[in-house]
């Protein structure tokens, strides 16, 4: 049998969560998209109330909730903030899980603590500028002199770079391997050669730090290295996974943020004598998206149900952000258009919304890689 | 005190949620249905004004609601707030009770439980009587503050400064444990839930149950539910949303003066 209603458990947190959402972060949401600014003080508020640690467990300083409920923090924040929900999901997915995942007992101790309670912000770097889609591609190189490994290389678009403590590096430790010479390393932001970059004038999500990260000769304990020699790439792609229930759930919140403004709007908003609510058009529109919202949160809530569950979820994980991440770019769109002239001006959230909405199709992997892995799965090659 | 640490009991009410109450357009009825139900606000604070006490002088925080079973989830956000213990009093024979039995029962459990102070809610948004409150402490014979919008330990000794707020003034007031103070919702602004707290509320820290059973050498079974309740309902009815009165802009004090008295003359209050 299969249960679609939350546990009471779950219920309580998603309380949680939208009363965080809707009293500390919706209100500074517009403000911190028009001065690209990064919400520091927000992020402290995350970390006290154990926002950025839901799925780890709280002997390593998280909440010992699990991934559902980590989607549904990310969700409820994205409804109203999508910057709000991406620092979360990147710090969280992309940062913490993997050294959750692959890192040694020493690792996990050092660095989980801070990370998982909020203290420190994490961050993840494999894209260059050669090395997007093509990820294998890589050309940072780290080389074992002693007991440090030397980076030398430049990361691009690197989400919360100069905001967070700890990166997750990839580097190629064997460029002759291939994808088998990658290895990923835990890199603070003071050892010596490490540098963050430019920082990107972006579409949506402005108030997110989107930075390059510059590592000139820079020295990382060998202690630091996470996982094995050669595992970097592994490492990366299951970092991924994960980090694709985070952005499919970020894609959900968005969408269903748009719809709830917009039937606020359309139950207020008169035209021709008539609340715009009341013409079929408007209906059907809103029934359809609603109906698109829904199903995107279904597969979702799966794909993190299969993770909590130890169960294979990459495939799932890839359609849920495929679809969500669509279905959210759509669906601001045509909210846009219910909100007419009016949405078209900053004043309303929609338009945030709708420019926000574009990225989830394209970062942690576009919607044609998504496509690629599902395929992968399905056996077609 | 409890390996040298203050034992504070917080009593909650779980009520619906009024902010989210519709009037039905056409008979003006309170549409109840569906409503959700929140921990009283007031309630809300005082458990804030354990918590704090607890951050700043490591006191055991125990939540006690009177209620339903499914009260329980009310008694969870406390926990998940970060309050250390929690107990439902649910029991048949404390159905219908008033807020003398009310307030009888909750003074047998706290009886029960021990305790060096009782925090309670000044009143509940949806009783409005501000009685529960003040009775326990009557029927504990302990002192009590109400309305109290500031609360201070003194280091030294069992006892409280506790400002006692009014309309246009404050009285700081030095109060003796044992003791009963009620919360105003100005006192503090109550913290979130945490996640871990949340997971702890359904995971790590049962609510448990208190029937009567659990309590009777505290509280007489003839001062409880309905029997207990002296009071009598001789009629309840809703309330008609008042119509729009007429707004006068535009004038003079002299005019609005002269407007304010013939309106009074008119309802012979003049």
């Amino acid at each position: 049998m299969m249960d679609f209603n939350l546990s009471k458990k779950h219920v309580l947190m998603q309380e949680l969560f939208q009363k965080f959402a809707i009293h500390e972060v919706e209100p500074i949401a517009a403000e911190i998209d028009e001065k690209e600014e990064f919400p520091y003080e927000t992020a402290k508020k995350l970390g006290r109330y154990g926002f950025m640690g839901v799925p780890f467990p709280k002997e390593y300083g998280g909440s010992g909730a699990d991934n559902l409920a980590y989607a549904m923090c990310v969700e409820e924040l994205s409804k109203v903030c999508a910057t709000t929900g991406v620092v979360v999901s990147a710090h969280a997915s992309l940062c913490t899980a993997p050294i959750y995942e692959a890192g040694t007992q020493q690792q996990k101790e050092k660095y989980l603590p801070k990370l998982a309670s909020g203290q420190w912000i994490g961050a993840f770097g494999l894209t260059e500028a050669g090395a997007g889609t093509d990820a294998a591609m890589q050309q940072t190189t780290a080389v074992l002199d002693g007991d440090n490994y030397v980076l030398n290389g430049t990361k691009i678009f690197i989400t919360n770079a100069g905001a967070a403590h700890v990166y997750i590096i990839i580097a190629m430790t064997d460029k002759s391997k291939g994808t088998r010479g990658c290895s990923a390393f835990i890199v603070e932001k003071d050892f010596p050669g490490f540098s963050i970059g430019k920082e990107e004038k972006k579409m949506g999500i402005r108030g997110s730090a989107t930075r390059e990260l510059i590592m000139e000769d820079c020295i990382v304990p060998k202690e630091n290295l996470l996982g094995k020699e050669g595992q970097g790439f592994k490492i990366a792609m299951q970092t991924l996974d994960g980090g694709r229930i985070g952005i499919a759930a970020q894609a959900l919140g968005i969408a269903q943020g748009a719809i709830d403004i917009t039937v606020n709007y359309v139950k207020e908003r008169k035209q021709f004598g008539k609340r715009i609510s009341q013409f079929q058009n408007t209906q059907f529109d809103l029934a359809d998206m609603q109906t698109k919202v829904d199903a995107a949160r279904l597969l979702t809530y799966r794909a993190a149900c299969l993770k909590d569950a130890g169960q294979k979820y990459s495939g799932e994980a890839a359609m849920a952000k495929l679809f969500a991440s669509e279905v959210a770019s759509d669906v601001t769109r045509r909210c846009l258009q219910l909100h007419g002239g009016y949405g078209y001006i900053r004043e309303y959230a929609i338009e945030r919304m709708m420019r926000d909405a574009k990225i989830t199709e394209i970062y942690e992997g576009t919607s044609e890689v998504q496509k690629m892995v599902v395929a992968a799965g399905m056996g077609v090659r | 005190m409890e390996n040298g640490k203050l034992r504070i009991i917080v009593c909650i009410k779980q009520v619906p949620n009024t902010n989210e109450v519709k009037l039905d357009p056409v008979t003006g009825v309170l549409l109840r249905d569906g409503v959700p139900s929140i921990i009283n606000p007031d309630d809300l604070c005082g458990i804030e004004a354990a918590l704090e006490l607890k951050d700043r002088y490591g006191c055991h925080v125990t939540v006690i609601s009177m209620g339903p079973m499914q009260a329980d989830v009310a008694l969870r956000e406390a926990l998940a707030m970060g309050c250390d213990e929690a107990y439902l009093v649910s029991d048949k024979l404390f159905g219908g009770a008033d807020t003398w039995a009310t307030s009888r029962t909750l003074a047998g459990a706290a009886k029960m439980l021990g305790y060096d102070l009782i925090i309670t809610g000044r009143q509940a948004i949806d009783g409005d009587t501000a009685q529960v409150g003040p009775q326990i402490a009557e029927h504990l014979g302990i002192p009590q503050v109400s309305y109290a919008q500031d609360i201070e330990k003194l280091p030294e000794e069992a006892a409280l400064i506790v400002q006692r707020y009014y309309e246009d003034r404050y009285q700081k007031i030095k109060i003796k444990l044992p003791a009963l103070v009620t919360a105003l919702s100005t006192l503090n602004t109550p913290r979130y839930m945490s996640v871990g707290g949340v997971v702890a509320a359904y995971d790590d820290i049962p609510v448990k149950i208190l029937k009567y059973e659990d309590i009777k050498d505290f509280v007489d079974e003839k001062d409880i539910g309905l029997k207990g309740s002296p009071t009598r309902v001789k009629k309840s009815f809703t309330k008609t949303a008042k119509g729009q009165g007429t707004l006068h802009d535009a004038v003079s004090e002299d005019e609005a003066v002269e407007i304010i008295v013939s309106k009074l003359k008119e309802h012979y209050v003049l």
